[in-house]
């Protein structure tokens, strides 16, 4: 019965059918993993209590038979997602204490599906971040090392602390949210797969909101299998949010038959970066071949405003978020600044703002302020507006001759030191999004899959990006490539 | 576009963010550099074209015109910094 927390979803659905272990011996095992894993900060919360309720709920479930495939699989929560009654404060200390009276649709979906939540995950503030260092709770430490190295290393972000916790198998799976890359940076990062669907697939309500217009929920599991059982329990029309999509959920497990022969596998000229690390370029060259191999059709495709889409995300999504987050003003939840006496009601919100947001949230809702303000509106927000129009225009034109998803790789580099970009500009960390960014600004649907090792050891992925609503396509080119990669690497247990 | 010190100020107060003195200078300098990075968007063509306003070109729907929820409010002061009497308190407003 040993080291169950190492399952898969897909092993476990199996094991918890034919009686080989309950769903609370499952749960036993990741909580205790999880709680073992403390020097990784990965987990904000442990709801051990609740989980052992929810995972004999399950037993019972699958004693009556016809239970729902996720039923007790132990999960991780990001932070971001709003749990009843549980801490949910997107790692910022402006939500300090903050316990949501409601559930997030998508952790709803999870738990009418019968799964487990066994705690809350860390993250980059409001999800703002790519490496977990701007979290108020401190960042998370990838359980993954250079080799012959103990030096610390991110488990990239927003969603690190999701990354690290399915990495180390201190629970199956985990939820993350993507608003540029959010998902799969840190999924290539640690080695896992990670899942950006079609934006409106999965709905919004109850999640912490960053960027409206960019914001999606994902699964973050060990394998491409895992994604496809989990997105289906995440996905579905929510009427309380109005830009979900009112589309029937397909069986996307089923769509994994690994046969690709004949798909056309686009891939964008304007992805090779000047300066970009020989073993990505080599990573991008090996995965061409190994689709090649699987029978698929490798096309060469050009998606002419690439270049624009980093600026233009960091114009619309500090935009959307400065709005978003004008919600945190010290009235109706989380952090109050004290006053002295003589001031008003105005030094109380620029105060709590100032105490409750972190630097780099601050940054970006002044940067969100002064693009939307008078004057300034025409020249940055709108033409960024338009310029995403042409981003969306050069996927929809690939896809129009036939493309039917589009390779490329899933970071720039592999995980970097903690620190390491410390006195960095801010610039050379928004680099980290450069390949997925193109993704969120025109709402399809990305996967990160582990397709390889860095010269020191550390995973490196590649993305596969799928036509708008085709995740089951997407995921079974995704699939393909998983097994012709056959990656199976673990970080060694050194906490 | 490189942003002032003055500039820095009037977009800390937009915001709402306390920003003391001192850091204005340097929060001008990190804000230029970010502007300056965005710059990049005038190299482009939008001549005739539309801006993206809607993520996946779909109408959004219409619910019915009906209450769906409601009678919470301690629910929903519950997490209040400050709440007396069934409402959220703040300092003085008028004078």
């Amino acid at each position: 019965m040993a080291e169950l927390n190492k399952l898969t979803i897909a092993a476990a659905r199996e094991g918890l059918r034919k009686r080989e272990f309950t769903a609370v011996e499952l749960t036993e095992a990741c909580s205790a993993a999880a709680a073992a894993a403390a020097p990784l900060n990965a987990w904000t919360v442990l709801t051990a209590e609740s989980a052992l309720a929810q995972a004999a709920k399950a037993d019972a479930a699958l004693a009556k038979g016809d239970a729902p495939a996720m039923t007790g699989i132990p999960l991780g929560i990001k932070d971001l997602f709003a749990t009843k009654g549980v801490q949910t404060q997107a790692a910022s200390n402006i939500l300090a204490g903050f316990k949501p009276p409601y559930e997030s649709t998508v952790t709803q979906n999870l738990w009418d599906n019968g799964a487990v939540m066994i705690g809350k995950l860390n993250m980059d503030e409001f999800a703002m971040g790519s490496s977990n260092e701007t979290s108020a709770y401190g960042p998370v430490t990838s359980p993954w090392r250079r080799e012959g190295s103990d030096t610390a290393l991110t488990p990239g972000g927003s969603s690190g602390g999701s990354a690290a916790a399915v990495a180390a198998d201190t629970c199956l799976a985990a939820t993350g949210t993507d608003t540029g890359g959010s998902i799969r940076q840190p999924a290539a990062f640690v080695g896992i797969t990670g899942v950006k669907p079609t934006y409106g697939r999965c709905s919004r309500w109850g999640v912490v909101a960053f960027a409206s217009s960019l914001d999606q929920a994902g699964p973050m599991t060990k394998t491409v299998r895992d994604s496809a059982i989990m997105l289906g329990a995440m996905a579905g029309h929510d009427a309380k949010d109005s830009t979900s999509a009112d589309l029937p959920v397909p069986d996307f497990e089923a769509a994994l038959t690994g046969d690709i022969r004949g798909k056309k596998i686009g891939i964008p000229r304007e992805y090779r970066l000047d300066g970009m690390p020989a073993e990505i370029d080599t990573l991008w060259e090996q995965g061409r071949a190994m689709l090649r191999d699987a029978g698929a059709e490798i096309v060469d495709i050009s998606l002419p405003h690439t270049k624009f889409a980093l600026p233009a995300y960091y114009v619309i999504a500090p935009a959307e978020a400065s709005s978003n987050l004008a919600r945190y003003d010290g009235v109706r939840y989380g952090h109050r600044a004290k006053i002295k006496a003589g001031e008003g009601i105005t030094e109380m919100y620029e105060r709590t703002r100032a105490e409750g947001f972190g630097r780099e949230v601050q940054r970006r809702v002044m940067i969100g302020s002064y693009v939307l303000s008078a004057g300034f509106y025409d020249a940055y927000y709108l033409r960024a507006q338009k310029v995403r129009t042409l981003i969306r225009q050069d996927f929809e034109q690939a896809f129009a001759a036939g493309i039917d998803a589009i390779l490329t790789p899933a970071t720039p580099s592999a995980a970097f030191g903690l620190g390491e970009k410390a006195n960095a500009d801010p610039i050379e960390m928004y680099l980290n999004d450069v390949f997925t960014v193109t993704v969120n600004l025109a709402g399809l649907p990305g996967i990160a899959v582990p397709a390889g090792q860095s010269s020191e050891n550390l995973p490196l992925g590649l993305q596969i990006i799928g036509r708008p609503w085709e995740e089951g396509d997407m995921m079974n080119v995704a699939y393909a490539l998983e097994r012709a990669v056959g990656y199976a690497s673990k970080p060694d247990q050194w906490w | 576009m490189s942003i002032d010190k003055n500039t820095a100020r009037r977009v800390a107060h937009l915001a709402r963010i306390e920003v003391a003195d001192a850091g204005l200078e340097p929060l001008a300098a990190e804000l230029s550099g970010i502007l300056a990075f965005m710059e990049q968007l005038n190299e482009v063509d939008i001549e005739g074209v539309e801006p993206m306003t809607s993520v996946t070109p779909m109408a959004l729907k219409r619910r019915a015109d009906v209450v769906t929820d409601g009678n919470k409010r301690d629910d929903i002061l519950a997490n209040a910094p400050d709440a007396r009497e069934g409402f959220f308190a703040v300092p003085k407003v008028v004078e």
